[in-house]
């Protein structure tokens, strides 16, 4: 199991835009990938209704894990959408 | 679970059998001319499905549901590509919750558990929906959004129509259950050949925007959103009532030639309003902000014959000032300038209850405290709004009249008029004639007031008992009905026994039928909305004033609205070469 920690940009958090980038990006990527806060509950990254409901906001962190082939990858993916929406989209 | 045992799409509605047979549904035309495009239906509230058990084949059921979740999604990302920029990266998003994978988790558990296509995605949106509202505020747009998207789905697999008014990518007829202002307010005009809609009347929203927007209307159609599939072909007869499903070729090119000659027969249109024979009518328009007056004058209005000023109250919490409201009228009365202008003081009742005002609820509010009768509580409001439109008239060489609304009798015109002249108003000062006492008796009022304008939408919901918002009595609501027209012919006499004007100021004026017999019946000027003005004035230069006090007279003598227009109709015989 990959795991990695994120700071969420200052702004709006994942919600809106950048939510729906988010999980775009992890409905794209080599493996499935879970988001959740350090010691809570993880959700399915691809499900933006599970995303927005973690109510994330600017500033915090979350957790993202992997698991098997293309966990590496699929994390950093998913590490870019959060970190910059803009480049990521598309 | 149960075994596949139906193929995908047994459930699927039929196919449309266009050629077949000719449907026609009858409405009221409450908007002239035809239009001819597919059918959009615009869905009202779409019902929370049953939770009735489901014991049919769950494989297909499922099956239902994906193609709904899909078919949504596909539509909102469409619409983005379609509307580009933000709107765009905000319909995608809504398409990822259609297809989010954790969703279709929850519906495919319902069905599993027995429950129909539809009432699992309403029971697996709802989980979404109480985990979105927890996160409070923030999260209001997104269970809006979430609600929206439900009901897409739910209005799919229940057959009915979606929700919200569709975007038009061709030139289309909306079916609806009616329509309300936020439906028709972002609507292009070039994308909309008709409205259908089951409920209303000719005074209804519908018809007053479609008028508004010279496109045809049939209302009070009853079945029409049942009877009429997306898709199908429509052609609307907003001068007959009628609505025909699939039309063959046949119809259509007739259809088409007629709007053709409407069409010429609109542009050739110019000049004051007048018969055949040369006797004067102005045509003036009805204009309710200052963005109505561009469309009245460049129809060739003569000038304006109702000048509805709610628009400076409405969402208030106190009066406006004396000033603001000079600034708001002089913005409406600049393009006038030299020519008549009928202003209409405010015209508030329970049912658009103004704080400043103080009116009560009323059980019926038609029957209340409202036009006249409430300004007349308030007279600080009337005089301040009496001298502000005094001011603007003054400012901008607008010839300035004022009327009253509501007004009974003969002491209710004399308390306004007394108020007018009070505030230093030099200007006719009329009332309006919109309840039967005071058509009946307009002879005692003309003793105080200068002109008279009936306004034949109220007229006819108190002459018939029949409120105009209900849509079920819009059989009553037709102008056409001989006991309208007695009521017209009494208040137009005692116009020509006093010499003193007798205006129509509703929207009975802007039917090029109607209009000719209220010229017979002795109505000395017609006031509508801008898009009506062209056919009117065509339909009056093609017959004389004795051709019109036939008509007039024939439909008196009929028992019925529709005798009365088809006896009317009989004496006007250039009509149907108008395509009016």
């Amino acid at each position: 199991m990959a795991e990695l920690t994120v700071t969420v940009p200052d702004g709006v958090g994942l919600h809106a835009r950048p939510a729906a980038v988010f999980v775009q990006a992890a409905a794209r990527a080599p493996a499935d990938v879970t988001v959740g806060r350090p010691g809570g509950e993880h959700v399915n990254a691809r499900s933006i209704l599970a995303v927005l409901a973690l109510d994330v906001r600017g500033g915090e962190q979350i957790v993202l894990r992997a698991d098997g082939d293309g966990a590496d990858e699929a994390l950093a993916a998913a590490e870019k959408a959060i970190l910059d929406p803009d480049a990521a989209h598309g | 679970m149960a075994e596949v045992t139906a193929s995908r799409g047994d459930e699927s509605v039929q196919p449309a059998s266009a050629g077949e047979r000719v449907v026609t549904l009858t409405g009221v035309g409450a908007s002239l001319g035809m239009g001819i495009g597919p059918a959009v239906l615009v869905g009202g509230e779409v019902p929370e499905p049953p939770d009735t058990p489901f014991t049919g084949d769950r494989q297909a059921e499922l099956a239902r549901c994906e193609d709904a979740l899909a078919a949504v999604a596909a539509d909102l990302e469409d619409r983005g590509r379609r509307a580009g920029g933000d709107a765009q990266a905000v319909l995608e998003a809504q398409a990822l919750m259609a297809r989010d994978p954790d969703l279709a988790q929850e519906v495919i558990r319902h069905v599993n558990e027995g429950r129909t296509a539809a009432r699992a995605v309403h029971e697996a949106f709802g989980t979404y929906r109480a985990l979105l509202a927890l996160a409070g505020d923030y999260m209001a747009a997104r269970v809006a959004d979430l609600d929206d998207i439900r009901d897409r789905v739910v209005a799919r697999l229940l057959g009915v129509a979606a929700p919200g008014m569709p975007s038009l990518t061709t030139r289309s007829v909306l079916v609806a259950r009616d329509l309300a202002p936020a439906d028709t307010a972002l609507l292009d005009p070039l994308l909309v050949a008709g409205f259908v809609t089951e409920e209303g009347g000719p005074t209804s929203h519908t018809a007053i925007i479609a008028r508004a927007m010279n496109v045809p209307a049939v209302v009070a159609c009853a079945g029409a959103t049942s009877a009429i599939r997306a898709g199908v072909r429509l052609l609307v007869d907003g001068t007959a009532g009628l609505i025909q499903l699939e039309p063959d070729e046949a119809t259509v090119a007739a259809a088409q030639a007629t709007m053709t000659r409407r069409a010429a027969t609109m542009s050739r249109s110019s000049g004051p309003g007048a018969t055949a024979d040369g006797h004067r009518v102005p045509l003036l328009a009805n204009v309710g902000s200052a963005a109505d007056t561009a469309a009245a004058l460049e129809a060739g209005a003569e000038g304006v014959g109702l000048f509805r000023t709610e628009f400076v109250f409405l969402d208030r919490t106190t009066a406006p000032s004396e000033d603001e409201q000079v600034g708001l009228y002089q913005a409406v009365l600049v393009g006038f300038s030299g020519r008549k202008v009928v202003a209409r003081v405010l015209d508030a009742g329970a049912d658009k209850p103004l704080a400043f005002l103080g009116i009560a609820a009323e059980p019926n509010p038609a029957l209340g405290v409202r036009g006249l009768r409430a300004l007349l509580t308030a007279p600080d409001v009337l005089a301040a709004q009496l001298r502000a439109l005094s001011a603007a008239a003054a400012q901008t060489g607008a010839l300035l009249e004022v009327m009253a609304p509501m007004v009974a009798d003969a002491a209710d015109a004399r308390a306004f008029v007394e108020a007018g002249r009070a505030q230093g108003l030099e200007g006719p000062l009329g009332v309006m004639v919109e309840v039967p006492s005071a058509a009946l008796r307009a002879r005692s009022i003309l003793e105080h007031a200068d002109f008279l304008s009936l306004g034949t939408n109220d007229l006819t919901q108190y002459t018939f008992a029949a409120d105009r918002q209900v849509g079920s009595l819009a059989a009553y609501q037709n102008p056409w009905h001989p006991a309208l027209l007695d009521l017209v012919a009494a208040a137009a006499s005692a116009g020509q026994a006093a010499g003193k004007p007798c205006g129509v100021c509703g929207e009975a004026a802007s039917t090029p039928a109607l209009a000719c017999v209220l010229v017979g019946l002795g109505v000395t000027s017609l006031s509508m909305s801008a898009g009506a003005l062209p056919m009117v004035r065509t339909a009056l230069a093609a017959h004389t004033l004795e051709q019109c006090r036939q008509a007039a007279a024939a439909a008196r003598a009929a028992t019925s609205a529709a005798e009365a227009r088809a006896a009317a109709r009989a004496s006007l015989p250039a009509l149907a070469d108008l395509g009016a």
